[in-house]
């Protein structure tokens, strides 16, 4: 049981990894190591379970300010009130049970050339290897007049929490016949089609309580993932009622007034009663602060180690990561996490890491009951990873019980890589 | 669609504006080819034209490379309330015009 890690071992779907990565031969590393992993999310979870199973000598340690992870994936259904949001929490026990070291505190400071990182609280972490799996920040200058306080009366509702939270108390204290208001930044951004899908389940909110209300998206894309599928399901299920402008209808967001609760496009502007804007973004603090991201915000990976293009020792995982093709999804993420462990592994153990095959699959619901998924897979291909044969959208043209079959789906799904990530 | 314009209806005298334009067009290159391998014909928007008070005050020339539903934006001085006229004409006798008011004070 001496074998070194396959190609098959690399193979990083979901339904595959969770077995794949526990197998015993990977236990013979030449040295463990110290590996630091700064985000508690889909990306970091992943990552530091994936580095504990392939070698349990490895120090791993878990960096997270908070105690309790609120899932992105499904909060859409909690702005809806299909489900409440405490289905969306998930802890660190089982992590901290495994043998990683968790800790609740902010990283502060990384020095790279010391290789250790600092916590709010100021202790510092050495480390061999560091991941960075921050997620996303918002670009406050990409939107003016879109801050902190803009986003307690226009929620973004982008980060899941209080921010989910407040926008669906937004939607049940609107008055029947309102507007609400979906502003949608340009690519890339995370988890790309869910914008849409939100439009659908506040519809979906709007038709059963508030039915003379609207949905309206002003939209930086003209075109976007799975559209043809969105618009049919749009129109089957909420025939006008979701309005959209998109880049060349003058959809582009170019500012905001919160004074006045006023969204200002291109060419015009819009008072909606309810205003959920999804501010344009980039890569997680800290990855400015470790220097790894570069002049677009997000940061630039070798796609076979995700090792950091700008600062050696350092891989970025998940949305913060200049992924290519890969959209930025709690899937793919995952995926990334467990691929960045195995190449951090090999590279502790002085072994070449193999080039990753990852698999990212995305459901979206746009009614309970209704839904449809976009699977892909990719590969790197020079600087990024592109997508390769193999992938998968729902058909167009489908029977309802196709659509009912994969919203099961979605919620197996969940369970499945919340189970995967912190169960 | 019509076009879209972006005029400030309210200026002070000596102000510098931004105005903003798109208009929905296809923009087709006349370079490309069908499956069965026919060319094309191209369908682009040829020129553009800004007057304000009368006076021309921007034009655009548009050629192939541009990209569907152009969007232009450009800047003046504010002297006089009145009114902007636009213009885009384009092949196949495409014609298209708006117009916007300004009041300055």
């Amino acid at each position: 049981m001496n074998a070194p890690v396959t190609r098959r071992n690399a193979i990083l779907g979901i339904a595959v990894a969770a077995t794949s990565l526990v197998a015993p031969s990977m236990l013979r590393a030449q040295s463990a190591g110290r590996v630091v992993v700064v985000g508690g999310g889909f990306g970091g979870t992943a990552c530091a379970r994936a580095l504990k199973r392939a070698d349990a000598r490895l120090q791993v340690t878990l960096i997270e300010p908070n105690k309790t992870y609120v899932s992105c994936p499904f909060s859409n259904e909690v702005i809806a009130g299909l489900r409440e949001i405490e289905a969306q929490q998930f802890g660190y026990d089982r992590l901290a049970a495994a043998g990683i070291t968790v800790v609740a505190q902010a990283a502060t400071a990384i020095d790279a050339q010391k290789r250790r990182v600092t916590t709010s609280d100021g202790t510092a972490f050495g480390y061999d290897r560091l991941v960075l799996s921050p997620g996303i920040d918002f670009h406050p200058e990409a939107l003016p007049g879109y801050d902190e306080v803009a986003s307690e009366t226009m929620p973004h509702a982008w980060k899941a929490g209080a921010q989910t939270l407040l926008l669906r108390r937004q939607l049940e204290a609107m008055p029947d016949g309102g507007t609400v208001a979906i502003a949608i930044p340009a690519n890339p951004s995370r988890c790309p089609p869910a914008p849409y899908e939100r439009a659908g389940l506040i519809a979906h909110y709007l038709k059963t309580k508030k039915p003379r209300s609207k949905v309206l998206i002003l939209d930086a894309k003209d075109t976007f993932s799975q559209q043809r599928l969105f618009e049919q399901a749009w129109k089957e299920l909420y025939g006008d009622m979701i309005e959209r402008v998109a880049l060349s209808q003058g959809g582009r967001v170019t500012s905001i007034d919160a004074a006045t609760k006023t969204i200002v496009t291109e060419f015009g502007n819009y008072t909606p009663d309810v205003a959920n804007v999804i501010p344009p973004q980039r890569a997680g603090r800290i990855a400015g602060v470790a220097g790894v991201a570069d002049a677009t915000g997000w940061c630039p990976i070798d796609p076979v180690t995700f090792e950091s293009k700008l600062v050696p020792n350092v891989h970025v995982i998940g949305d913060a990561s200049l992924g290519g093709g890969i959209p930025k999804s709690a899937s793919a993420a995952s995926a990334q996490g467990k691929a960045g462990a195995a190449a951090i592994v090999n590279l502790l153990a002085g072994r070449t890491p193999e080039a990753p095959r990852l698999t990212g699959v995305c459901y979206s619901t746009v009614a309970p009951g209704y839904g449809f998924s976009l699977a892909g897979n990719y590969q790197p291909r020079g600087d990024i990873f592109a997508e390769v044969e193999g992938g998968a959208t729902s058909p167009v043209d489908a029977p309802r019980e196709l659509r009912a079959r994969e919203a099961t789906e979605a919620e197996r799904w969940f369970q499945a890589i919340t189970a995967d990530c912190f169960g | 669609m019509a076009a879209l314009i972006n005029v400030p209806s309210k200026a002070k005298r000596g102000d510098i504006i931004e105005i903003r334009t798109l208009t929905s067009h296809i923009m087709e290159t006349g370079f490309r080819h069908t499956a069965d391998g026919k060319l094309v014909p191209r369908d682009i928007i040829t020129s553009f034209a800004c007057r304000y008070n009368g006076t021309e005050i921007f034009r655009a020339d548009l050629f192939p490379a541009i990209a569907a539903n152009p969007y232009l934006s450009f800047f003046t001085v504010a002297k006089d309330s009145g009114k902007f006229e636009f213009e885009w004409i384009g092949d196949n006798g495409y014609s298209t015009t708006a117009s916007a008011s300004i009041t300055v004070e």
